[in-house]
């Protein structure tokens, strides 16, 4: 159709505005209202998961009993993990790829919107379900998130629910990450070639196939529980034939990967940000995409590093070992590259960009301790102490939740069309800098003190830094209500921001105006190399 | 839908769905009921199945509206490669869902149970714990769970099935020919042929069920051997049956005129998914039952 008039005619209601009420959020088929639902949902869960913490770390705060019995200390550890990964991050990142993604494409919505309606309105129910099993009589699940057998059989009443609560969070990720793929693969304006999609666009991509092939192996392991404690089945039941250690090999072959899930797009968040910041393009992008594919091929070979003392082969504990300690090569060239963009850049230092940096530095010491967890007859030291725990927590809240929290600062004033308060910002930043080390750090000498994880006492030897840890910990718990503030403050009003935001910012979503109109590129734009910020540009 | 004319230029984006809260709803209540009855509630039962109809009440009418807009020409040729992409992704997840039964299968032939019988690591278990156990496959494991047991030969109704899907694989193929080729009424017959040999094999499969449980002493609580066959064979059943229900529809949406030479995605989507399950029986044919 030539005449665009008449194009227009026949879509009256594609060029209206959102409807009014509540039912713009329930039917809502725009990339922008289900990524603003995804984000808000991840922001209840994370405070959800954060109060959870909160009473995890108040009953650590001395050794002896105090606060609640370990039957439900259990339960909130297990329940903070699946809180924050499921329905914190996870839903985060997918939040960040529904607002961004087509934008930075070129693309009018995402490839299949009432699919995308789908993905996101089964996790509230999802999450009603699971957080109902801790007010059910026989309390939550309290094994772990893992949901080791035989342990994990023993859970109540509330069993079943956790497993299909996990199941839908599985399909609502599936679809989600079909949904993503086919946007990429799919709906790119024309001239935007794949090597010349923002690196937030790659590592999403590549998150999502990992999401497409580990989310059915995890509903596969859980199924297999199920059925072992319902059906009369044998998967972990050595009496049958079968092996607990199996649930394990299935479990981490999802879990492994699912790591990666959860930190290869705040990766691209963090490569986003990088170049805008220093004021130059990414160093080394095809390096960086590579590293990217790199990394995500490698997930998939290196799950046992998570069992290397439940009984192994010799020959498998050194294939995992070695094939882990691979992953810093890519790793680093990742590091490399964010540290060479930045070599003389003339760099400023707002928000996000701080986050950032905190991210680089922070990130990496999770990293090494991984490598030090890598070593097999380290690790046989280190596991289940709450070496592990810091580890995981640097990797996770300094890596994953910084590069969500840096790329929500880096767009907010996109999507509000506001600029956040940015004095308000750097003290977030710095609070949460310093009370995060706080936190987390001292675990490491706990950990290397051999105090043993997912316990509610301690021995007297461990007060100290435990003490530290929890007022950390408080102090990181109260950072992120200041978090919600600004959030709030700045979806309400503030000083106006321009098209552009950022003097260094470059790429697609920048040249529409703030905030972003609630259709965009309904034709797609004509790419110009010079408003690019990455790809095969020749400048 | 209030639109005019279908408009080729834009992608073709919805407004306001309605179906997938519905779908909420109805998976939620699915998995309470099912969970509910799993605690042994009886209102379970009722909910479990009340989900069940909310979803299939959602599925017919989230696809009635897609293919009364594809009909209506709403979806250019870019929507089209968008559902082809996602019909794709989908089955390879359904891939890696049966991935981790086969991997729970290979684990256990190759590695647990001979480990229980005392091989490489396993010297001390079997020992301590499970004395005199002879780990040959099949095994219902040391404990002997679920007693005696025969297993199904391979060379008898499964060899049988295996021609079946076979055929079938090669009938929605002669379908899809006489779909390109504009012949509606080869079309249809070959796809009541599918439909015909996929339903044959749901039920010669529930009667090879019924004879395992029966006769040969062979249940879901036959230790590992039962685990591992009957969710296998199991969960391959529902998504052959599920085929089957999805090529009826093809087949009757075809008799009532739907689709052309060139556009069909429905048609290719459940071909596709065909060739899967055919692809996926293969692997048990083999795994499970000869090997
Ligand atoms: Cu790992």
């Amino acid at each position: 159709m030539s005449n665009t008039a008449v194009a227009n005619d026949h879509h009256d209601d594609a060029h209206h505005g959102p409807a009014k009420g509540l039912m713009r959020w329930v039917f809502t088929t725009n990339h922008k209202d289900i990524g603003t639902l995804y984000l808000v949902f991840a922001l209840f869960m994370f405070i959800v998961g954060g109060a959870m913490a909160m009473i995890i770390r108040a009953e650590l705060f001395q050794p002896g009993m105090q606060l609640v019995d370990p039957e439900f200390f259990n339960q909130m550890t297990t329940m903070h993990a699946l809180v924050m990964i499921f329905g914190a991050v996870m839903p985060a990142f997918v939040g960040l790829a529904n607002w961004m993604v087509p934008m930075m494409i070129g693309a009018p919505d995402m490839a299949l919107p009432r699919m995308n309606n789908w993905s996101f309105w089964i996790l509230p129910f999802a999450f009603t379900m699971l957080l109902s099993t801790l007010f059910m009589p026989s309390g939550g699940p309290a094994g772990g998130w893992t949901l080791y057998p035989p342990l994990s059989l023993q859970t109540g009443n509330s069993f079943a629910f956790v497993i299909f609560a996990i199941h839908m969070m599985g399909i609502s990720s599936i679809m989600g990450a079909i949904n993503i793929i086919a946007t990429i693969l799919n709906m790119r304006a024309p001239g935007m070639t794949l090597l010349r999609m923002p690196l937030f666009v790659w590592t999403w991509l590549i998150t999502a196939f990992l999401l497409i092939a580990v989310m059915p192996v995890l509903a596969g392991a859980v199924t297999m529980l199920l059925t072992d404690r319902f059906f009369d089945t044998s998967f972990f039941n050595a009496a049958g034939g079968g092996d607990p250690v199996m649930f394990q090999h299935i479990f981490w072959f999802f879990g492994h990967p699912e790591v990666y899930i959860m930190i290869l797009p705040a990766f691209g968040v963090i490569s986003e940000i990088i170049p805008t910041f220093a004021r130059k393009p990414l160093f080394g992008y095809s390096a960086m995409v590579y590293a990217t594919a790199s990394i995500a091929f490698l997930s998939f070979i290196v799950w046992a590093h998570h069992m290397f003392t439940v009984g192994m082969p010799l020959g498998g504990e050194l294939f995992f070992m070695y094939a882990t300690m691979i992953i810093a090569v890519p790793t680093g060239v990742k590091v490399f590259n964010w540290v060479s963009t930045m070599w003389r850049g003339s760099m400023t230092f707002e928000t996000p960009m701080l986050f950032a940096l905190a991210f680089v530095i922070l990130f990496t010491i999770g990293g090494f301790s991984g490598l030090m967890l890598a070593i097999v007859p380290a690790d046989f030291q280190y596991h289940d102490t709450y070496f592990v725990v810091a580890h995981f927590h640097y990797v996770l809240v300094t890596g994953a939740i910084f590069g969500i929290i840096a790329g929500a600062y880096y767009w907010l004033p996109k999507w509000t069309g506001n600029m956040y308060p940015e004095r308000l910002g750097k003290i977030h930043f710095w609070w949460s800098t310093i009370s995060v080390n706080v936190l987390f750090f001292p675990q490491h000498y706990l950990g290397l003190a051999g105090m043993p994880r997912r316990i509610p006492d301690y021995a007297v030897q461990f007060a100290d830094y435990n003490m530290i840890s929890s007022i950390g910990g408080f102090a990181f718990g109260l950072a992120q209500l200041l978090f919600v503030y600004i959030v709030w403050k700045t979806s309400r009003g503030g000083k106006k921001a321009t098209a552009q935001v950022w003097e260094g910012a470059k790429g697609l979503e920048w040249t529409i105006a703030s905030p972003a109109p609630y259709h965009t590129f309904e034709d797609p734009p004509v790419i110009d190399d010079s408003k690019l910020a990455h790809g095969d540009i020749t400048h | 839908m209030a639109h005019a004319a279908p408009d080729h230029s834009h992608y073709y984006v919805p407004h306001h769905a309605r179906w997938p809260i519905v779908g909420s709803f109805g998976i939620t209540a699915l998995v309470v009921g099912a969970a509910n009855m799993m605690n042994g509630s009886d209102f379970g039962v009722y909910l479990m199945y009340a989900g069940i109809a909310i979803l299939v009440i959602m599925l017919f009418g989230w696809f009635g509206q897609v293919i009364r807009e594809s009909v209506q020409g709403y979806y250019n040729s870019q929507v089209d490669t968008s559902f082809r992409m996602g019909m794709v992704w989908f089955i390879f997840s359904e891939v890696m869902f049966f991935a981790a039964f086969f991997g729970a299968l290979f684990y256990a032939r190759a590695l647990a149970v001979p480990w229980l019988g005392g091989e490489g690591t396993g010297a001390m278990t079997n020992a301590l714990l499970w004395q005199g156990y002879d780990a040959v496959w099949p095994t219902n494991g040391p404990a002997d769970l679920g007693g005696d047991f025969k297993t199904v030969p391979a060379f008898d109704v499964p060899l049988v099935n295996t021609l079946i899907l076979l055929t079938s694989g090669l009938t929605v193929t002669m379908a899809h020919w006489a779909l390109k080729k504009a012949r509606r009424r080869a079309l249809v017959l070959w796809l009541a042929a599918t439909v015909a040999l996929g339903f044959y094999f749901v039920y010669l499969q529930i009667g090879e069920y019924v004879h395992a449980y029966t006769e040969l002493g062979l249940t879901l609580g036959s230790g590992i051997y039962g685990s591992t066959f009957f969710m296998l064979t199991g969960f391959h059943g529902m998504h052959v049956t599920l085929g089957a229900i999805m090529l009826t529809v093809i087949m009757l949406r075809s008799a009532k005129g739907h689709f052309s030479d060139e556009n069909h995605f429905a048609f290719e989507a459940v071909a596709w998914y065909w060739h899967f399950v055919d692809v996926v029986w293969l692997g048990l044919f083999l795994l499970v039952y000869v090997l």
